[in-house]
Parts: structure tokens; sequence; C-alpha cells
């Protein structure tokens, strides 16, 4: 095997991409050739690296010296002074705080954060398959197929806790199970990947950097519950985790750890990828079944659940992106190893998108339970430019605002909704005071207007009656009954919608209505609005 | 149907088959190949796999990212996730369809731009961002910087 000297990692995740990564990469080929580096330095593209807003990034190892904010004029430098001279160049380390930083690990922004989920993002070349197995991967599945019976691994995910990582924290075990014991010559696997809440994109990340993490994970819940078939439906504006996972797919079926008779065994499990085609409510899982099956994604009666009558009228179980990701931990490290993060009923870490109004926007991941001020200030970096926190939005379109008073809250499965919020998929969008929550909650609104489906009335209709009120609001003809009204008619869409879309669709005005209801006051009674972002075209 | 335009379709559907459930596969390789789904080619579809045209028809006009029409040839994308909403997303997307003046989703009467927004690309650390023919994406804009990129592809 052939070694280098250095190894240098550049991040090619979407947004280093975007921020002209490959540029900086082509430089930094060139550059070796010109210095006659080609045999000593290897370059490794990765995935996501995680501090996006920094992009694009670099990690030269042995020493693990990380340089931000790259473009191509940079790379000669680091060439002749890191490369050939081992000096790094400081001009393009991290800085925080006027402090400034040699490694990631040394940073406020990675040194509370515990990597389970996104443990090789970053660090492996998700192109190349040999390296997902050099950290282990497969192992796990291995171990399912050789060693244990499908009732063995659903105790391990049933004592790890592990709940669905979509939004909803459905026990995985238990899910598994029921699925398990259905009596059905087929049955199936979906990973919804389906990441539609705006503001998120914790799956494309591991999608894109760690491809192989979901396929083990799904192989082994096939094993679980006795499928052979997974599908991927995977949302058509992630055109690079589609590429990612199309190799993957190739190369863990050439590799034999895909398709029939895995590693020798009887066990046969074969994955194919299907690409939404930009619906919403396609997240759904009745929805995102019609969808596979090539129809209109229009949400079915609950039940009969998934488990007993899914894909095709066959059991299936559909687990997030996240969920599969930490499967093969589980398996290997064993559940009491994953109850050491997180709280006793939310076991395991959370990876969020950390954006919006923060220092240090990007991708994170911290053990459930973590205070949203540790992941706002300490890890986030605070608010930019002096402004103050006003409050922290989670869980997209279905969820809610946490108002600065309540920082302090454990994130997890059971504070989040005791204040009107969710768990969510993990977007979470930082606002200051610069942002109206009036606004934020018309914003939503409109948003479940248009991808309302349509198909039952107190979602098409009710959203709209609801976003009517909030324009009334917002341009200063509201009235005190109104607020009221909004109240009513969002408790009766909750109560009375047919899939998960319309039964949160109210819960960013109600959430709004419950912390900020000076704001709704100030816009109906003085006919103001106090960040100055509403028009109130109709004032006095 | 114009000749020309029946390898595309014949490409996919061998690709992925006749069954029912390929159906959005299909109309995605096929919109990929000829930019847009005309009439045409999805009676030819139904033909070919056995659906109904006002099936296939409820499929296309359900999902957002299928176009019945021919697109302007060059389409902005401009993103209106909840990142870049709290970071200005809007005032971009006004400066664009200012410059250009259209309206959102309108097409230039010289068919040569378009103005759309999307609900998130996902790289909300760079926010505001937008993405100019689905694949050069541009972040961290100002409107001026936005007007900036727009005027590279007049």
């Amino acid at each position: 095997m052939k070694t280098y000297r250095i190894h240098a990692l550049v991040c090619a995740g979407t947004q280093c991409l975007a921020a002209g990564g490959n540029g900086f990469k082509d430089a930094l080929v060139e550059e070796l050739k010109q210095h006659g580096l080609t045999e000593e330095v290897l370059i490794v593209e990765t995935g996501c690296m995680g501090s996006c807003q920094l992009g694009p990034r670099m990690v030269v190892y042995p020493e693990g010296i990380m340089y931000t904010r790259l473009s191509p004029e940079d790379a000669k430098e680091i060439v002749e002074e890191d490369f050939l001279k081992g000096r790094p160049v400081t001009r393009l380390l991290w800085k925080q705080d006027e402090k400034q930083f040699l490694t990631l690990h040394e940073t406020p922004f990675f040194a509370k954060q515990t990597r389970i989920v996104l443990r090789n993002c970053g660090f492996i070349n998700p192109e190349d398959i040999t390296e997902c197995i050099a950290q282990g991967g497969y192992e796990s599945l291995a171990r399912c197929i050789t060693e244990m019976t499908p009732k063995d691994v659903i105790k391990i995910i049933k004592d790890s806790g592990l709940r669905g990582r979509g939004g909803a924290g459905f026990p995985t075990g238990l899910k598994w199970e029921l699925a398990n014991k259905q009596i059905s010559d087929t049955k199936y696997i979906i990973c919804n990947a389906d990441e539609g809440d705006p503001g998120a994109y914790m799956n494309r990340s591991v999608l894109e950097g760690d491809p192989h993490s979901v396929l083990e994970g799904m192989a082994i819940a096939g094993y679980a519950v006795g499928a052979q078939k997974g599908f991927i439906y995977i949302r058509a504006e992630y055109p690079l985790a589609i590429k990612r996972l199309e190799i993957a797919i190739k190369q863990a079926r050439m590799s034999g750890l895909l398709g029939k008779g895995i590693l020798g065994t009887n066990f046969s499990f074969d994955v194919e990828l299907r690409m939404g085609a930009g619906a919403f409510v396609c997240g759904e899982e009745t929805a995102l079944i019609n969808s596979t099956e090539g129809k209109r994604g229009e949400p079915r009666k609950k039940p009969p659940y998934p488990v007993e009558s899914g894909l095709f009228g066959k059991p299936t179980v559909i687990n997030n992106v996240e969920t599969l990701a930490n499967v093969s931990v589980i398996i290997e490290k064993g559940a009491d190893f994953f109850r050491q993060f997180g709280t006793d009923k939310s076991p395991g870490t959370k990876a969020f998108s950390l954006v919006g109004k923060v220092n240090i926007a990007g991708l994170i991941e911290v053990p459930l339970g973590t205070p949203l001020r540790t992941i706002v200030f300490d890890i986030g970096g605070g608010i930019p430019e002096g402004h103050t926190f006003k409050a922290a939005q989670t869980g997209g379109p279905s969820g809610g605002v946490i108002p600065a008073k309540h920082l302090d809250i454990p994130m997890d499965y059971e504070n989040l909704p005791q204040l009107g919020a969710i768990m969510g998929s993990g977007g979470l969008i930082v606002m200051d005071e610069t942002s109206c929550m009036v606004d934020v909650a018309k914003f939503f609104l409109k948003f479940t207007v248009d991808e309302s489906c349509g198909k039952c009335v107190p979602c098409r209709e009710g959203t709209r009656q609801m976003l009517n009120i909030l324009e009334k609001i917002t341009s200063g003809l509201g009235t005190m009954e109104d607020l009221d009204l909004l109240e009513k008619l969002g408790n009766v869409i909750k109560q009375t919608s047919l899939c998960g879309l319309g039964q949160t669709a109210p819960n960013p005005v109600l959430s709004t209505l419950r912390h900020f209801r000076d704001e709704y006051i100030a816009h109906v009674k003085d006919k103001v609005c106090p960040a100055n972002v509403c028009s109130m075209k109709a004032k006095k | 149907m114009e000749s020309e335009k029946i390898p595309a379709v014949d490409k996919e559907i061998r690709k992925w088959g006749t069954k029912h459930e390929s159906l959005i596969q299909v109309l995605h390789g096929t919109q990929e190949s000829l930019g847009y789904l005309p009439e045409e080619v999805l009676t030819y579809i139904a033909k070919k796999m056995n659906v109904s045209l006002s099936k296939i028809y409820g499929v296309v006009t359900f999902y957002n990212f299928f176009k019945l029409t021919k697109d302007a040839e060059h389409v902005i994308t401009t993103c209106l996730g909840t990142a870049c909403y709290v970071k200005g997303g809007e005032a971009i997307l006004n400066a664009l369809c200012n410059r250009l003046d259209i309206k959102p989703n309108e097409i230039t009467k010289d068919g040569r731009f378009t103005v759309r927004t999307v609900r998130c690309v996902g790289c909300c650390g760079f926010a505001p961002v937008m993405v100019v023919d689905g694949k050069d994406i541009h972040g961290k804009l100002t409107p001026e910087t936005a007007i900036d990129i727009l005027e590279k592809y007049m």
C-alpha cells in the first residue's frame, strides 16, 4: 500500500463547493505538481466538516491543522510554507474572540460536540468504500448476520433507547419488532431522506459525507425485520448526495456487502434510490410510500400503519437517515455505550443544522438534553454584530419557537413539547431582535399553504384562513378577536387533519402567539411592528 | 411526436421498466434530457407504460419539480428557506426580479431568464443563497452582489 507524508482533507460538501472549494482544490493540485509533491501529499475529498460558514475548509494531517475560508490564491502559500517547511499558515487558521486555533478539536465549536452520527463526516472520502471499511464500516452488519439472530439485533436497538430522528421520536427497536412479527414473504425498509424542513441539512450532510453508514443501517434493519429490499427516498434537490449514494451502492454491491448472499451468508439485501420531485408532504411516511409507488404523494389513512401494510401493501419499516446512521455504532459498541450520552428517555446524540443569526453557522452534533444556550453561545459563538438573541426555531414548519427566557432548556424529546416546540428533524434557526415573530409565523404558514397536498379540508382550507388573518395583522388591520380566532382555528386544524403536515401546521403560529403575544398585540392595537419588518400598509 | 424526443423517453423506459411505480423516475429522466415535459411526450409515456394520461397529468402537476412548459435559458433560484429568510432572502428575490422586470416564476420576454424560489437548498451556512441553472450556488449574498452575478449571465 502506498503511504503519504501528508493527508490533505479538503471538504467537498455542497456548501464548501458552493463557496468555491473546487477552485481551491484545483489550485492545490496544480501547486503540488509544480513542487513535485504529488507522491508525498494525498488530497482526500471529504464530506461536510461542519463549520460551514468558514468554508471552504481543509484539514492537514498528521497534525490536523485546519485552514478556513480558502481561496485558490492560498494554495501556493500552504504548499510552500506548511507542506514544504512545516510552518502553519497562521493567517488562514480559525480565529474567534481574538484567539486562534490550530486544529479543529481545539475550537469551542468542536469541543462541546459528541460525534456519533457524524463520526466519519469530514474524515473519509465518501466515494471510496475502503476508507469507510478502514473506519470499521460494515463490521456491525457482518456481526449481525454471522453471530446474531434478528431478535438479538432488535433487543440491542430496543435496549439502546434509540428514537426516530425524523422528528416524532418513535422508538426504533419497537418499530423493528412490530415489523419482525408480521408474517409476509416480502417486507421493505425505506430510508426517509426527503429532508424537507427549510433550514435543515443534517441528512444531506450524512449522505454526502458517509453514505455507507446509512446503507449499513438499512441492511441491519433488513436483517432484523426480514426484509430483502430497501429504498432510499431522496429529495431531487440534493444532486451531490444522490451521486455519492449511487457510487456507494455500486461499491457495496461489488464488495459483496449488498446484494445476494451478503458475506457468503444466506442473507440477501439490496438498496435502490427513488428520487422525490419537490413535494414537502412526501416526508410524511404514508405520502412517501405513495410517491415511492410512482403516485401523487398524498398521505394515507392510519391505521393500517406502514409496519403492517406499507409499500405495495407489504410490511414496511421507514426510518430517517440519522436514525439509520446510529445503528451500526449501537451494534458495535453496545446499548450501554449509547446510553452514556443524552438523557434517560432521550439517549444518544442529535445532529442539528445551526443556522440563522449566529456567528458560526454549521452542522453540529450534541448529546440530547444539551441546553440551547450551550448550542447557541458556546458552539455557535453567539449572535453576530452586537445583536441579541430573541428566539430559536426548531422543527421547521411543524415546530415552534423557544424564547430567550428559556435558553437553558435541555434540547430533547420531553422538554421541547412543553414549550410548544418540537425536536423535529434538527433544523435550528437562531433569530435576533431584527426578526418579527408575526412575520416568522406568516413565513411558515405560507410554506404550509403552498405545500398542503389538498386532500383533507382542515389543512387545505384552514391554513389558508390562518394565513389570511396573519396577512391582515401584518398590514395593520388585525383585531384582538383575530388572535383568539387564530388559536381556535389552529387547534381545530391540529385535531382534525389527516396527516402530520396538517396536524402540526398551526404550531409556528400557536407557539409565537404563546411566547410573543405582546408582539401580536403591538401589531393589532398600536399598529406597529416592533421589529420593523411588517409593512403595516394600512397604518392609520 | 417530434422524432428527436422519442429516444430520450425510450432510454428512460428501458432503464426503469414499465411498472407504474417507475413513473416518477421516468418523468425525472425525461425532463432532464428535454428540459420539460410537453404534452406529446406525456401521451407517449402513457401509451408505453399503459397508464392513463390523466393519471400522469395528476402526478406531473402534484410535484413542483416537473414542468409542462419550456423553461427560460437561465433559471435563477433564490432560496427562501428559514435561514435565508432571516438573513434577507426576500430582498435578493426582489432585487433580481426588479433588475429583470419580471415577477417570480415569470420568464423574461426574450426567454432568457426566470427567477424562482425554492424552500431550502441546504446551504444555510451561506445564507442567503441563490442557485443559477441548478448547479452554480452563490452564497452570502447582498442585493448588489446578486445583481453582479446575474449580470455575468446577461
